[in-house]
This record gives C-alpha cells, sequence and structure tokens, in this order.
C-alpha cells in the first residue's frame, strides 16, 4: 500500500487511541487502579505497543531503501551541480554524449543511473518524487540509481545548502514513454535548425559565447549551461523563471537580480529590445519562438 | 525476617556505573556497526564482507543487555517495602537503581536490533 495512505490510515487510529485512553482515564473513578495495574498498562501501551508498531514499520520499509540494482548498458547521466545550475551529459552508448541543463529527461520503465558530481561546492541531487537525495561532492562521483514507473513530471532541488542562490537551484525531471525519449534523444543529438539573425550577432557581439554553448554556432565554451535547446525547457534560470522571451531578456541583462551570486555578470547597459532579440534567437530553435 | 541466603546476583553491587552499562553497549554497537561498515566499503570495496563478524558482535550486545537486564530484575523484585520505592533506604535505591536499569536494558535490547536489521536488507556501499 501506498507509504502516505498508511502513515495518514496508522496516525489516525493512533490519535483516536490515545483521545479513547484520554476518556476513559477522566471518567474512571479515582483509586480504581492501582499500582500494579498502572504499571502493567504503561508497560503494554507505553513501551510494547508502540516497539511493536515501530518494528512493523521498519521491517516494511526497509526493503523499499535497498538500492536498485543496474547494469552496464543502462542510461547513465552524469550530473554535476554548479553554483547555481545542473550540467548534464546523457551517455546511452550509442553515440556521443548529449549535453544539457536544468531540465532531466528520463524513459519510463528503465533504470538510470545518475553519477553525481560538483564543480564548486557541494551540493545534493534530490529528486522526491523518485528516489533519495544524493550529495554531490567536488572530486568524488556518487551514484544513485532511479527508476520512474510512470510518466509525468517531477521536481528536483539541490538539498545541501550552496550559497546564496541554493533555494533557486532546482530542475524538472520529465518521465517519457521510452519510444518518445529515444526519440528526444535523437534528436538533441543532432544540431537543432534556427533562424540565424540579429540575435546571432549581438550573442557573439556581447561574448555570451565565451561561457555559454550554442550547438551549430562557433560558440562552444563549457562555463555556463548549455543554451542550445534553451526554448524546450519548461523553465529558465534553473527551476527560478518562467519559460517566456520576457523573463529570458530580463535574466540576460541582469542574472544576479533573479538569482543573487550568479556568476553571469549584468548586461545593464544592453537595451531591452537587444536582449529581447538573443532570447528570440536562443529560443528559436524548437519551433516555438516567441513564446 | 527470616531470609533465604542472598543470591550471587542479588549479592552484585548495583550502582549508576551498572545503570550505564545497557546504554552503554548500545552506544558501543551503533559505533561498532558504523566501523564495520565503513572499513568493509572503504577498504574492501564490498558491502556485506564480513558478515559473521557484524551478526557475533550483535549477540555479544545482545547478550550483555540481556544478562544486565535479566540481573536488574531479579534485583528489583528483592523484598521490601510497599511501593512507591522512594525512601533513602537501601532497599528503596537499590529497587529504583534496578528498576531503571531494567527500563534501559529494554530499550537498549529494541535499539541494537533496530540499528541491526538495515544490514539485513541493504546490499551495496551506496
Amino acid at each position: 500500500m501506498h507509504l502516505t495512505s498508511v502513515l495518514v490510515i496508522g496516525a489516525t487510529v493512533i490519535a483516536l487511541l490515545v483521545l479513547a485512553v484520554y476518556v476513559i482515564a477522566v471518567r474512571t473513578p479515582e483509586g480504581k487502579l492501582d499500582h500494579v495495574g498502572g504499571m502493567r498498562l504503561v508497560l503494554w501501551l507505553g513501551a510494547i505497543f508502540p516497539t511493536v508498531v515501530l518494528t512493523a514499520l521498519l521491517l516494511w520499509a526497509l526493503p523499499a531503501m535497498r538500492p536498485l540494482p543496474h547494469q552496464s548498458g543502462d542510461l547513465r547521466i552524469q550530473v554535476q551541480g554548479e553554483q547555481f545550475w545542473w550540467r548534464l551529459r546523457y551517455e546511452d552508448g550509442n553515440g556521443p554524449g548529449v549535453i544539457s541543463a536544468n531540465e532531466v529527461r528520463v524513459p519510463v520503465g528503465r533504470t538510470v543511473v545518475f553519477d553525481v558530481t560538483a564543480t564548486d561546492v557541494v551540493h545534493s541531487f534530490w529528486i522526491p518524487g523518485l528516489g533519495g537525495k544524493m550529495d554531490m561532492i567536488p572530486g568524488r562521483i556518487n551514484r544513485l540509481v532511479v527508476k520512474a514507473d510512470k510518466p509525468g513530471i517531477f521536481r528536483g532541488v539541490c538539498a545541501e545548502f550552496c550559497g546564496l542562490s541554493h533555494a533557486l537551484m532546482a530542475f524538472d525531471v520529465i518521465a517519457m514513454e521510452p519510444s518518445a525519449f529515444d526519440a528526444w534523444l535523437a534528436s538533441a543529438r543532432g544540431v537543432p535548425a534556427r533562424a540565424d539573425g540579429r540575435g546571432a550577432e549581438l550573442f557573439s557581439a556581447n561574448g555570451c559565447g565565451a561561457c555559454h554553448t550554442v550547438k551549430g554556432t562557433p560558440h562552444t565554451a563549457m562555463i555556463g549551461p548549455d543554451l542550445t535547446r534553451l526554448g524546450e525547457r519548461r523553465s529558465l534560470a534553473a527551476g527560478t523563471l518562467p519559460p517566456t522571451l520576457e523573463s529570458t531578456a530580463a535574466f540576460i541583462r541582469n542574472a544576479s537580480r533573479f538569482k543573487p551570486g550568479a556568476r553571469m555578470p549584468a548586461y545593464s547597459a544592453m537595451p531591452i529590445e537587444d536582449a529581447t532579440e538573443i532570447a528570440r534567437w536562443l529560443r528559436s530553435a524548437d519551433g516555438e519562438a516567441g513564446r | 525476617m527470616n531470609r533465604d541466603p542472598l543470591k550471587w546476583h542479588e549479592r552484585l553491587r548495583v550502582s549508576l556505573w551498572t545503570l550505564i552499562v545497557p546504554p552503554a553497549v548500545w552506544a558501543g554497537h551503533f559505533l561498532f556497526s558504523y566501523l564495520w561498515a565503513s572499513i568493509s566499503c572503504a577498504k574492501v570495496g564490498s558491502f556485506a564482507r564480513f558478515p559473521t563478524l557484524f551478526v557475533a558482535g550483535t549477540v555479544v550486545a545482545l547478550a550483555i543487555i540481556l544478562v544486565s537486564g535479566w540481573i536488574a530484575w531479579k534485583q528489583q523484585r528483592m523484598t521490601g517495602d510497599p511501593p512507591p520505592h522512594e525512601s533513602g533506604t537501601q532497599i528503596d535505591r537499590l529497587r529504583f537503581i534496578a528498576k531503571s536499569t531494567l527500563l534501559l536494558a529494554g530499550l537498549s535490547f529494541v535499539a541494537v536490533l533496530f540499528s541491526a536489521l538495515p544490514v539485513a536488507f541493504l546490499s551495496d556501499c551506496r
């Protein structure tokens, strides 16, 4: 049975029992219970009953904590925690790894191995709907194995305080049907079609390519998040802003207004029209320009 | 009052030191569990490397707690005045500390079991 139902029903039953004992205690005339009877009551209700309940809960819950088995052919996703975003690399053994950021896609019903680490400070990778949290420690690779059993969108967060924008370091996990996932991964391996234009020129002219990669352009820097498929993500700036043209433009001009402590410099002198052009160009790759 | 000669466990001196035997064993077993798991994982690289050692350590811990609890059980039943045992007499002192030791032994027994149980279910070092 579902953990939540068991806990809710259990808590209700115990609360009712406590109330019943309370009512009985108030109604019973004084002196009815002698010392031995009272001690016996404390022993059974206060010690033996909770011990049995807790033991049963422990025995029931422990098997669920067993780490999932995995094999060498399973999909591997390397995740690196950075202040304050997630660097991703998908490896399924069928070609070069696919680099992405801030949004994880997993196939339903298949085992997925997350190899997590960090580059700056300790972060922690946590998708409450899919598995326990796993610390991301610089210089060390920790492994978390999950398996989504139904399609849907799960929220993931950083679960270890990592700096000013720790609370703004989140991501979505999209559990997709395996065939849809395979199609997505194959297309992510390629170079998306993107309209050339003023946005591309502005992106180069403002030096954005010094930190960001946009596949299919000369920009291949790895300091900031890969922006190749920015347009398909459900959020902007690692779960912080809505995926709109306006918020993208605003973020470009002053990232640390939305994410205090972010490494990206402010471009306050950049006209809003230019920022919007860059945003439009970045978001155009998924065919939903101007969303 | 005509009493039988005291048995060996009734002749044992009861003190705050005997009181903390069960929780101290619990603490020792707790430390032992962590050391066992981390040394197996770090040095040998696999989880249940010496399960016999762990089972033996757990059995020893449970046995010490059981003996301590049994002695306390016997001592707190020694003849004396009726409850509550709260006077400053020798027998009240004995029965009070023995009863506390017994309760602590019960708690420690369950606690040692609870900290040993995960080993039966977990299978690797992750």
